[in-house]
């Protein structure tokens, strides 16, 4: 073959991709290629080593090259992606002059880029923690007793010894007694727990119900209308609730008094999506979160990070169904055996290996982009704030020496 | 020099493109019905392109070169060790899990450095390779040894990894920045084809020859400057070294954040720009917790634990830890686990009667939920006592008992449904329905409603053995 200069082919961009289709069907068939009067610099050549699995013996199958005697200088430019969805804020909590009681409140969402990817796109409002109270003494794993064991009976000193011992950003209660399985407690019961917790912390409050969705819509009602203005967040709302006609009365029961709801669905991303739907019928997307399902590690929590993921990536790619800010009950964590039980010694006491459980579950969503946790160990809430501060800090110290790790003494 | 098309993500790789450089012939040497069957499970992540034997012969010399090209993924598999004991690291073909499986599940390396005595390393080697978890019936475990030479001599690092090498058939990582030291020790395991740590900017030359000679893959580390990291591996390429792995530093605290955003961006620059210098698989040390002036071990196994387990979930294909704590790893080796997992598996499993071992007539009659994870669980800890018994899996919309019975998919209504629906009546003679322990608070309404006895159960299957001994037979039966 002659005539093919390839110093001449360039002189115009785009020649040589323009000639490529060309010379592949010149080529087709061929086994064999001679090229006579070809000349060619180096630079122009680019090498496609194949990587085995197993390496060539020594220098036999490379022709003889020249081995470079100095480092290339390579640069980096981080990908540039953009992203053109956003999710959306929500505020929790009301303070006097927004209307609630709170010494402040709180925005979360907002998020316009996957999470911790670059400290040039640091989280948009850092994802808070919210600590657990219940309304009854519930069976809890023996290493989280420890810590609650004096406040179990008394929501209100257990929310106050939330915040101020344990730094909570805000308080879900759980009004398990309004469970008609458990002791059926009344929703004016249940609202009497709320305001003495309102009473006794100043952090935006989340209200957990106990799964029934008649029972819920009664008792969400009525703590909506008892909190008018605090801006609590519903936890949860369900399309179970549609079923039961219940959906549309906390929704306007959360709109009328000023409250934000949580939509819960079961790791299904479209059930997600149409919970939303009904929602938006009823309330501005400031006024929903989403709770896609947290899973105990061993028990599921690959799902979890998976389906938060898928919707995050969705929201930020533009769908208007999943712009919603996440929660995460990571105190499920407890659930897996791992976390709770005492194992043989090699596994470590359960006072490690529980809160590190509830701490990995936590961290492993936190990448995934939730915005609010949980959570219910000291201990792990301590290292997730720990963890999402240092994310915080636009330009975090990277130690030098850290190559160290390999020489030194332990 | 290849003339390349933009290359096909693996979500574009259609079967055709695989059936069409197969040999087309049906021969079904693969076990597979036909070429177009063995093309759509190589697509599928199923099967290797070598996994045709006929491909593999010299007449497809140009084909196979070509399924190769198109099947390889943008970050580069790399093998350490030889024979049954090898570790496959990265080959991964996407950023997120939800677009196809992740590949080759992060190996996880505890080191022994060369200053131990030899009854301290001869005991940490076998605590490495002996330690296990049984994780609804599979044995999670350890996967390599990282052998370090803090004494910076090469007779102490020779003597050591002989040593250790004679202990265990685990692949092995020799890590010391001296080219002497690394040939003192390599030279005894060379068939072993450890992983070499590392080449940096001042020794890249000398250890290159050394991966050279030697047939290793080699290590590129440039702690938390991707640009050094980017010129490594360019000239250690031109130098004919292309099994490498990246070290781009792991800092735990403070400098974890810069840490996660480097990994993070690194793979982003596979994945979203196709840079080819990048693709090769990362490697994630969290033993750097032990750097830190702490003194509470525990506090630092704690940092290492968190860091490990982030590590995971953000790109690393590979880690090396020091703490053999099994609480520091027993989240870390299911984690690694369930990551790994196919992200299309079903979150639940087939509702119906499971029977284990052979129940008579008076076999207890348990019920579970048809959440996958729980009904591995239950079936694990039945299989592992010997029970011989009857399982119900009830439909709950693939919810845990504790969500099921919160969410009311798991009711007095839906067990008395199971029993019937199943024919549990005929199966056994008794009236005997043993539910868990979560679900304790549908006791009474279960008996209501199926008429049969209800026994709460344990909460955790675990304690199903114990439960028998104490309630089976029942006593008012």
């Amino acid at each position: 073959m002659t005539g093919l200069d390839p110093h001449e082919e360039k002189t115009s961009a785009g020649t040589v991709q323009d000639a490529i289709p060309g010379l592949l069907a010149m080529l087709s068939g061929k086994k064999r290629v001679e090229l006579e009067n070809f000349a060619m610099e180096i630079g122009d050549l680019e090498f496609w080593i194949p990587t085995g699995t197993v390496a060539a013996p020594t220098g036999s199958t490379t022709p003889a090259r020249v081995k470079p005697t100095t480092l290339f200088a390579e640069t980096f430019v981080p990908s540039s992606e953009e992203f053109v969805g956003r999710i959306h804020e929500v505020r929790l909590g009301a303070t006097k002059s927004e209307g609630g009681s709170r010494s402040r409140s709180l925005l979360i969402g907002g998020s316009t880029y996957p999470p911790f990817v670059s400290a040039d796109h640091p989280a948009t409002h850092p994802p808070v923690f919210a600590l657990d109270v219940f309304d009854m003494a519930v069976p809890l794993s023996k290493v989280l007793m420890e810590n609650v064991k004096d406040v179990i009976n008394d929501p209100a000193e257990w929310a106050r010894m939330n915040v101020k011992k344990y730094g909570a950003d805000m308080i879900t209660v759980h009004l398990m007694s309004t469970d008609p399985l458990i002791s059926d407690a009344t929703p004016a019961a249940a609202a009497r727990t709320v305001e003495d917790v309102l009473q006794a912390v100043d952090v935006p409050i989340i209200i957990g119900g106990c799964g029934d969705p008649r029972k819920d819509a009664a008792v969400f009602c009525k703590v909506a209308e008892v909190a008018d203005g605090e801006r609590l967040l519903l936890n949860s709302v369900t399309l179970g609730m549609t079923e039961t006609k219940t959906l549309d009365l906390v929704a306007r029961a959360a709109k009328e008094h000023g409250h934000a709801v949580l939509g819960f669905t079961g790791l299904e991303l479209n059930k997600a999506k149409e919970l939303n739907r009904r929602l938006y019928e009823y309330l501005p997307p400031e006024d929903i979160v989403m709770d896609l399902t947290t899973v105990a590690l061993g028990y599921g929590l690959e799902y979890s990070f998976t389906i938060h993921e898928r919707a995050r990536h969705a929201a930020l790619m533009g769908d208007t169904e999943l712009q919603q800010p996440t929660i995460s009950a990571s105190t499920n964590a407890w659930a897996a055996r791992e976390a709770w039980m005492k194992m043989d010694k090699k596994y470590g006491s359960r006072g490690l290996r529980g809160p590190l459980w509830e701490t990995v579950n936590a961290l492993t969503l936190l990448l995934a982009g939730v915005d609010i946790f949980m959570m219910m160990h000291p201990a792990a809430i301590r290292t997730c704030k720990d963890t999402i501060r240092m994310f915080a800090e636009k330009d975090a110290p990277v130690p030098d020496g850290v190559a160290r790790w390999a020489t030194m003494k332990i | 020099m290849s003339e390349r098309e933009p290359k096909k993500t693996i979500k574009e790789i259609s079967p055709i493109d695989v059936y069409k450089l197969l040999p087309k012939t049906n021969c079904k040497e693969c076990g597979e019905a036909n070429c177009m069957a063995f093309a759509t499970r190589v697509v599928n992540g199923e099967l290797a392109v070598d996994n045709c034997p006929p491909v593999t012969k010299e007449e497809y010399r140009v084909n196979f070169s070509r399924l190769e090209d198109l099947m390889a993924p943008p970050v580069r598999t790399i093998v350490v060790g030889t024979g049954d004991r090898t570790m496959k690291l990265g080959g991964k073909y996407v950023l997120y899990r939800h677009e196809f499986t992740y590949n080759n599940p992060t190996p996880i390396a505890i080191d022994v450095s060369d200053d131990l005595p030899e009854d301290e390393r001869t005991a940490r080697v076998r605590a490495v390779a002996d330690f296990s978890y049984n994780y609804i019936g599979r044995e999670l475990r350890l996967d390599a040894i990282a052998i370090r030479s803090t004494r910076h001599d090469p007779a102490a690092f020779a003597s050591a990894v002989t040593a250790v090498a004679a202990l265990t058939d685990l692949p092995l990582i020799l890590c010391t920045y001296d080219a002497a030291i690394m040939a003192a020790g390599l030279a005894h395991i060379r068939e072993r084809r450890p992983l070499l740590y590392a080449a940096t900017k001042d020794n890249w030359k000398e250890m290159a020859e050394l991966a050279l000679r030697y047939g290793c893959p080699l290590v590129v580390s440039a702690p938390h400057d991707i640009a050094l990291l980017r010129s490594l591996v360019k000239t250690l390429v031109e130098y004919g070294v292309v099994d490498l792995v990246l070290d781009p530093g792991t800092a735990v605290e403070p400098g974890l954040s810069g840490t996660i955003h480097t990994f993070s961006q690194i793979r982003r620059a596979v994945f979203a720009d196709g840079d080819e210098l990048l693709g090769y698989p990362l490697l994630g040390t969290p033993i750097t917790a032990w750097l830190s002036p702490e003194i509470s071990h525990e506090l630092i196994q704690w940092k290492e634990a968190c860091a490990a387990s982030m590590l995971l979930s953000r790109y690393a294909d590979l880690l090396i830890l020091h703490s053999l704590e099994g609480w520091v790893l027993l989240p870390q080796l299911i984690w690694r686990f369930n990551i790994y997992t196919d992200p299309r598996k079903p979150v639940s499993v087939d509702t119906g009667v499971r029977t284990f071992g052979s129940p008579g007539k008076d076999a207890p009659v348990l019920i579970t939920t048809n959440y996958a994870l729980t009904y591995f669980t239950v079936e694990s800890d039945i299989k592992a006592a010997g029970i011989d018994c009857f399982l119900i899996v009830v439909d709950t919309g693939g919810n845990s008992v504790e969500s099921a019975v919160a969410g009311r998919y798991l009711n007095a209504e839906s067990m008395a449904a199971a029993l019937n629906d199943n024919k549990i009546a005929d199966i056994v003679d008794h009236r005997h329905l043993i539910i868990p322990g979560l679900a304790a608070r549908l006791s009474g309404e279960t008996e209501e409603a199926s008429g049969w006895h209800v026994l709460v159960g344990p909460k955790d299957s675990s304690g199903i053995p114990a439960f028998l001994k104490a309630h089976w037979p029942p006593k008012n039966s």
